[in-house]
């Protein structure tokens, strides 16, 4: 009986420290949130960022714990998802949407221990950093093949929410696709949503029975590839992620976002107790935007300008929004050889001039 | 603004492309609500169908096994709420959220791999002379069969409602269970059969979705319209005609609005965004101001003793 109760002290004892241990080492291990727009099979942008998440892990291995939420509602849910990430033990919340932005800057006031990245948005505080890709380099490469490509010069866009960061990209597209052919148009939809496939899939239709045979979008499922396949003569471009599933055609090139290196640097940063909130924008040059291979279905001689553009572009030598360039009704915005300064492209909230439609306020 | 170059023979067809899936799946949902369970995880339902049509359609090269394998997967899943709800005597709306989740998670699992994948092209109906005709052919007889199964599943529901002896049971049992069960109807069995062809249904209109409207796969991809059938439902007062109208006019004005955007339509487009549940359900609702009404034991539980 003795025995027994001795054998039993011993084993609670044991159980205990070993628990004790299990806890030392827990917190020992850094987590790392992230809360993402779409399913992480969505092929595009939260995939993309799903293989920044598997790249942490990676790197790192047990030092670090990686959790995500996947198909969060920007808006107040959103909120909810980043409270319990924080109170479950997350040291670095990655918020991957636009619209998670004030819901970040409200869950980070309630923490102040814990440090959040908000990608795309413009808001940081104390513990709030941002991050964002110059997306609009790539689309000028994307615009200059597609002005090159249409042979209706009718380009379709599909947008999403009409957000600087969108803006940005549909201006970049146009100045450049009008380089290359001045009688270029542009016919824009926005779809209001970030991942929609069966909407997104009817707005490639609509805008390919109105003529267009290239279609650029901004949402992140590849539906608008598929559509543009099955209507045959339309080519498209890759949005976020390579989607070479659809090459050569009509996927001819892409714009893939590389979030890994930046998101291995930034919990490399908690780790060491050096992170501080910053505002990250990367392009080509840095890697943190890579143009997908442009498929033979393009000319080479409009691969190799799309390529030296490209090259231009990575050096620093060219900026994508060079004047002289006006605004959409008429004034003027950048004078010959200007080029446009962070902060105003940071807000962007008109389109260039030639651009047809109003931005919905 | 250029109206012109708005196609209303192309703005028809799609629209009738745009509405199959959620009249389909409704239209399932709406026999299930006249046996008087409220199954709300259509959504759940209609992805499961869509990954197992796609699966299925790919594998065997052939959509018509994939719609069969989408109706039979939506049918089984449907089978779990049943159990729940007929046999445990669950909750039902506790139920349906939950099959919704469940699907969607049990979809994502089983879609693994078949990402990026062209599924079998499903064909159109072409006939010689016909489909040629101008503006009718294109819309009459230019699509693919599952608009006209869509058209034909309407008609049939409504005649077995108000013509059939079995569907004079089932309103029946929807109205007053005890009362049906008083008559020696087997009102566990026959609700558990409006649910599996609901799950069918449902599955059939997710498989639409991924075989033919899209075409492919991509996780969460019904994004919301399972919930939009069940909304449609309620607003066309389970009438399967009200059904086929409200589900017209959800995909004409969601087509529309693209249309007009694409166009360059002045009104904002924030408008034009929510113009088609605004409009669908201002017209089913002012519709419904008659004196139709919800299936009376719709929701609530049914046992044999009490």
């Amino acid at each position: 009986m003795n025995l027994t109760k001795r054998a039993l002290l011993t084993g609670a004892a044991m159980a205990m420290s070993l628990a004790a241990a299990g806890t030392a080492f827990a917190q020992e291990k850094t987590k790392v949130g992230f809360v993402y727009v779409g399913p992480v099979g969505d092929g595009g942008w939260t995939y993309e960022h799903d293989k920044g998440r598997q790249a942490v892990e990676k790197h790192f291995g047990d030092q670090v714990e990686t959790v995500f939420v996947e198909s969060v509602p920007e808006g107040p849910d959103s909120e909810r998802v980043m409270t319990q990430m924080a109170l479950d033990g997350a040291k670095l919340i990655f918020t991957t949407s636009f619209g998670y932005m004030d819901p970040t800057i409200n869950v980070a006031k309630k923490f102040p221990d814990v440090k959040f990245e908000h990608a795309t948005g413009y808001k940081t505080a104390e513990n709030v950093g941002t991050y964002s890709a110059r997306f609009y380099e790539g689309r000028a490469v994307q615009g200059t093949i597609a002005g090159h490509m249409t042979k209706s010069n009718v380009i379709g866009y599909i947008g999403s929410y009409p957000i600087p960061e969108v803006i940005r990209g549909i201006n970049s597209a146009y100045i450049h696709a009008k380089k290359v052919n001045p009688d270029v148009q542009f016919k824009i939809v926005w779809a209001f949503t970030w991942f929609d496939p069966a909407k997104e899939a009817d707005a490639a239709k609509v805008l390919i029975e109105q003529g267009a045979d290239v279609i650029l979008q901004h949402t992140d499922s590849t539906a608008p590839l598929a559509a543009a396949q099955a209507a045959g003569n339309v080519i498209g471009f890759g949005q976020a992620s390579d989607m070479a599933e659809y090459a050569p055609s009509p996927r001819v090139s892409s714009i893939i976002d590389n979030w890994a290196p930046y998101y291995i640097k930034q919990t490399q940063a908690v780790i060491d107790g050096t992170w501080k909130s910053e505002m990250t924008w990367d392009g080509i040059g840095a890697g943190m935007v890579g143009i997908g291979e442009i498929t033979d279905a393009v000319p080479a001689e409009v691969k190799a300008e799309a390529m030296a553009l490209k090259d231009k572009i990575a050096s620093g030598e060219y900026h994508p929004f060079t004047g002289p360039l006006k605004k959409q009704d008429g004034s003027d915005w950048l004078a010959e050889g200007e080029v446009a300064d962070d902060g105003t492209l940071a807000g962007l909230n008109f389109y260039v001039e030639g651009i047809e439609g109003e931005i919905p306020q | 603004m250029d109206l012109s170059a708005i196609n209303p023979v192309l703005l028809v067809a799609s629209l009738m492309v745009a509405a199959t899936a959620v009249m389909i799946a409704a239209i399932g949902e709406l026999i299930v609500e006249r046996a008087g369970v409220l199954n709300l995880g259509v959504e759940g339902m209609m992805i499961t169908g869509a990954i197992c049509g796609f699966a299925v359609a790919v594998q065997t090269g052939s959509p018509l096994l994939g719609f069969v394998a989408a109706a039979g997967g939506g049918a089984l899943l449907s089978m779990l709420f049943a159990f729940l709800t007929q046999f445990a005597l669950a909750n039902q709306v506790a139920s349906g959220l939950a099959l919704t989740l469940f699907g969607l998670g049990l979809s994502a699992l089983l879609g693994q791999g078949y990402q990026g994948i062209k599924p079998p092209a499903t064909p159109r109906l072409d006939i010689p002379m016909l489909s040629d005709l101008p503006v009718v052919g294109r819309i009459l007889f230019g699509h693919d069969l599952m608009v006209y199964f869509g058209l034909a599943l309407v008609a049939a529901t409504w005649a077995f409602l108000k013509y059939t002896r079995a569907g004079l049971v089932l309103r029946a049992v929807g109205e007053n269970h005890d009362a049906a069960h008083a008559l020696g109807y087997k009102v566990i069995r026959i609700r558990v059969m409006a649910i599996a062809f609901g799950g069918a249904c449902a599955g059939l209109g997710g498989a639409y979705i991924s075989l033919i409207r899209v075409p492919q796969w991509t996780e969460g991809m019904t994004a919301g319209i399972g919930w939009i059938a069940l909304a449609l439902v309620v607003f066309a007062s389970w009438k399967p005609w009200r059904v086929l109208l409200g589900a017209y006019l959800f995909g004409g004005v969601t087509v529309l609005q693209l249309n007009l955007q694409a166009a360059g339509l002045a009104i904002p487009v924030e408008y034009l965004s929510m113009s088609p549940y605004l409009i669908t359900i201002l017209v089913l609702v002012i519709m419904s101001a008659d004196k139709s009404r919800a299936p009376a034991s719709l929701g609530r539980v049914f046992h044999a003793t009490h």
